[in-house]
């Protein structure tokens, strides 16, 4: 900090310099990068080298295959573990970006000779990434407004809770790498509009490609883009620039996103991508009537106009109507649906809507995520719209349809998070341009940033910098004496201000007004860091607790599940779980397969391809014992392994998330499952004794409260009291007939049943002392010759 | 009608006069490619789209020569020169050129 002080003084002298600021700008940059990586550390530093839950759990494994069998094996690659027994077809049903890029870069360091495992590339791949994500934000503010507000948005987006939550080193997952993508494209396509140059627009469309190989989020770029152009046409702001780069984006980009196997046809076939060919033709039909316009007079022209406009308008209506109804054109799909309908996901696909992330936002966590920005964008979006451009229409339009997406559901505030951070960079050094006009305006700003860069430091520098805020409010009265550098240049300031009084805001103003500012970002930098080291840095299969003297308790029950299911089950044993839930499965056993070089077989995983298959999981899990075993049975399950937080009062189990379950096997069997079963009279879902015989009855009831009733976990409940859901169970003694347990944790947090075999509960039990031996084995000697019998002497 | 048709007569004669002969080229480069994607797309009509990969790469690079094309023709127009003050012609056709490399790059690859 210091250093970084003292760098700044001789700066102020020769400020003029052009390479003095590019050297600034780096410096922040890079400052930014290095903490956005660093802060996303904390889960490999307080566990270990791990990746986190499921979905990356899967990519990590199909990376290592592809890094194993080379690319073209990859994509025919037949996985038969997952999906049991359908197995799955993984090149064709993945975004093969994010395995590509890791892939790709294992093999150029392992060129350089540089030996690392993969499994570190895909660990610290998200971290890298957002670093990238920071420069891309950085170019496309400056595009948009000016290098200062660049650099606080590449600041803002380094650190950003909302952003974070994604990209923590260990979760290798798609969005990692795609907010770095769709910054990018965005970038170049303001660019490309800028100058109407057809090379940004081929890169436009290059860098759309690889976001369209790494998420499924690129339907929000080529919606959002088209939406641009449409408003601008709206506006009256047609130019031959907007016309060469979009009509070169789309059409390139269209043919590029149909490279990648799992997107294949949509392009032209789905109502989603319809708006961007819609646009396309429209671009076309103005280009033609500006032409026209120019060489004719305006009566001649305007006739034409009127006739051909409404009549193209009609016959593209009409067009994309009846191929809809035809069957060429996909109609939209329930997922997209779902946005403009919250509660149409809930009525039509559950398994969607069970998702946690699929729910719509809540006020918390908008601020939980974005703390100071939430209030700082609106500001940014005012000073937006305010000097209106071509570019800035586009900013503004994504930060309107983010917002609406954002709040339809959790997932989405990543979208919003970097338009976020745009827009409040530019709030937040249009703030500072006010109220520190003065020659030094600029560096002042990066100063600022590069404090505000470096949370973790800042943690440690809290106390010097309150000092020196309070040093700095006291400076209207005049006593200064603190000899640090930076407090000294920013004295000179001071005075330099007050010669320069005449234009209106008066120096006590000024510096209340930095003040503020700055303890903003100091809060916001500290909440940020709090944030992700607390809520977002923990693998989901170890859960950590705080205890009353505020020391950290790690439960570590589901490593200790799966260690025990690698160790005592069988390598083609098959485990059947709660959909949710076999995320953590898989990890597991990845976990001790690193150590024992195990695999087991899953039947459903968080992936939502096939519907039917999960609903049969659902509807075994929601009938009772009988019923599910013939299930069971027709699945060729061996065991079944399921969360219960009832001891500890984890509230994520699988009795929470169980009516999600009844919902999707009603969807599919409706005969056999109702959801109005589990409920009682008055609608209430209770497992204490008043709930419902047909709730205390199915089996995922059972396994979870098998032998529940005999532990008593504190003086004052009575036994079988549930802590999660602070009741008395409702059936205590009951016996399993076709199941048996076979393990459960120390916290009683997983709880593994082994499936019996027909041959095991079909016959009566037989008391020992009742119990026959068989006789060893007697061979008679008689045969057909010697039928005579004797006597032994 | 009539207005119609002296309209279009008098758009043909301020044609033939005012558009200098490089524009003429390129326009008759992308009257090609009209015809072309005209040909291609009743070939699809009459015989199906069979392939539909093979169909689609033909159908949409000619699409996409022609959005090339035009691009070049209205940033090498003199009549524009305000609107692309940083792009030269010269620009303008090494921007064409590499954007034809990318493309048929990805053609060749999708044509199966």
């Amino acid at each position: 900090m210091v250093q970084a002080g003292s760098k700044k003084s001789p700066i102020s002298k020769i400020n003029s310099k052009a390479g003095i600021s590019s050297l600034i700008i780096f410096v922040v940059l890079l400052l930014a990068w290095i903490a956005g990586f660093a802060s996303r550390l904390f889960a490999v530093i307080r566990f270990e080298s791990i990746i986190h839950e499921f979905d990356p759990w899967f990519n990590y494994r199909a990376t290592a295959y592809m890094v194993k069998h080379g690319f073209y094996n990859f994509l025919n690659w037949f996985d038969e573990r997952a999906w049991y027994p359908l197995g799955r077809i993984v090149g064709g049903t993945v975004y093969p970006g994010l395995m590509l890029t890791s892939g790709s870069i294992h093999y150029i360091l392992h060129l350089l000779h540089i030996n690392v495992h993969i499994r570190d590339i895909c660990v610290f791949l998200a971290p890298v990434f957002s670093g990238l994500t920071a420069i891309s934000t950085y170019f496309l503010t400056k595009e948009l407004w000016s290098a200062g507000a660049g650099l606080f948005a590449a600041c803002f987006i380094a650190i950003v809770p909302g952003y974070i939550s994604r990209s923590v080193a260990g979760s290798y997952d798609n969005e990692g790498i795609a907010i770095f993508a769709l910054q990018f494209t965005y970038f170049l396509w303001i660019k490309s509009v800028k100058t109407g140059s057809v090379f940004w627009a081929v890169a436009a469309s290059l860098s759309y490609f690889y976001m369209v190989s790494a998420w499924g989020g690129y339907v929000f770029i080529i919606n959002l883009i088209p939406l641009h152009v449409f408003v601008l046409l709206l506006m009256g702001r047609y130019s031959n620039r907007l016309f060469t780069s979009y009509t070169t984006f789309y059409i390139l980009g269209l043919i590029f996103s149909m490279q990648i196997p799992l997107v294949g046809f949509q392009p032209i076939r789905t109502s989603e991508h319809m708006a961007a060919a819609g646009v396309f033709a429209l671009m076309f039909a103005v280009g033609i009537l500006r032409y026209l316009q120019n060489m004719m007079t305006k009566s001649e022209f305007k006739s034409l106009v009127i006739f051909g406009g409404l009549a193209s308008a009609g016959v593209v209506f009409l067009a994309v109507v009846i191929l809809t109804y035809a069957g060429y054109v996909a109609p939209w799909s329930g997922r997209f649906y779902s946005l403009w309908d919250t509660g149409y996901a809930k009525i039509h696909i559950p398994i969607i809507a069970s998702v946690s992330e699929h729910q719509p936002t809540t006020w918390f966590s908008f601020f939980f995520d974005l703390h100071v920005l939430v209030a700082t964008f609106p500001a940014g979006l005012w000073y937006v719209i305010k000097n209106i451009n071509d570019e800035r229409v586009f900013v503004v339009l994504y930060a309107l349809s983010a917002v609406y997406f954002a709040g339809v559901m959790v997932r989405l505030m990543l979208t919003l998070t970097p338009v976020v951070c745009i827009l409040s960079g530019i709030a937040f050094s249009g703030l500072l341009e006010l109220f520190l006009r003065e020659d030094d305006v600029y560096h002042n700003e990066d100063s600022e940033e590069e404090e505000h860069s470096t949370p973790s430091k800042r943690l440690y520098d809290k106390l010097p910098k309150e000092a020196k805020s309070k040093l700095k409010s006291g400076k209207s009265v005049g006593n200064v004496k603190t000899p640090t550098p930076q407090v000294v240049g920013r004295v000179q300031k001071m005075k330099h201000e007050q010669s320069k009084e005449s234009d209106g805001i008066g120096p006590n103003i000024r510096s209340v007004v930095t003040v503020v500012i700055l303890l903003l970002l100091m809060l916001f930098a500290v909440h940020c860091t709090w944030v992700t080291s607390n809520a977002y840095s923990s693998p989901s299969i170890v859960l950590a607790s705080y205890g009353s003297d505020g020391s950290r308790q790690i439960l570590d029950d589901f490593r200790e599940a799966y260690f025990w299911l690698s160790q005592n089950t069988d390598d083609d044993a098959r485990v059947m779980s709660c959909f949710s839930n076999s995320c953590c499965i898989r990890v597991g056993l990845r976990l001790s397969n690193s150590r024992n070089g195990r695999n087991r077989t899953t039947l459903v995983d968080n992936n939502t391809w096939n519907n039917s298959h999960i609903a049969l999981v659902g509807k075994a899990m929601s009938s009772n014992e009988t019923a599910a075993y013939e299930i069971m049975t027709a699945l060729d399950v061996d065991y079944v392994l399921v969360i219960f937080g009832g001891v500890i009062g984890y509230s994520g189990d699988d009795i929470n998330k169980f009516l999600w379950m009844v919902r999707i096997a009603e969807g599919e069997h409706p005969k056999d499952i109702r959801e109005s079963d589990y409920f009682t009279e008055h609608g209430e879902f209770r497992v204490d004794s008043e709930g419902s015989p047909t709730l205390l009855n199915c089996l995922m009831y059972k396994l979870s409260y098998y032998r529940f009733g005999e532990l008593k976990l504190d003086y004052r409940t009575p036994a079988g009291f549930d802590r999660t859901r602070n009741a008395v169970i409702g059936n205590k003694d009951f016996q399993l007939t076709y199941l048996e347990e076979a393990y459960t944790t120390e916290h009683w947090l997983v709880r593994v049943y082994r499936v019996k075999k027909p041959d095991e509960f079909n016959r009566p039990r037989i008391p020992v002392a009742n119990r026959v031996v068989k006789s060893p084995s007697f061979v008679s000697k008689k045969s057909t010759k010697r039928k005579k019998g004797f006597h032994k002497e | 009608m009539a207005q119609i048709t002296t309209v279009i007569s008098k758009f043909y004669n301020e044609y033939q006069t005012k558009t200098t002969k490089k524009l003429k080229v390129i326009d008759a480069y992308l009257f090609y490619i009209l015809l072309t994607g005209i040909v291609q797309f009743i070939y699809c009509l009459l015989v199906g789209t069979f392939p539909f990969n093979s169909f689609l790469s033909g159908f949409i690079s000619c699409v996409s020569c022609f959005v090339l094309g035009v691009c070049l023709r209205l940033q090498v127009n003199p009549e524009n020169k305000t609107q692309f003050y940083s792009i030269s012609p010269e620009r303008g056709f090494a921007d064409f050129i590499f954007a034809h490399v990318v493309l048929h790059l990805v053609v060749m690859n999708f044509i199966g």
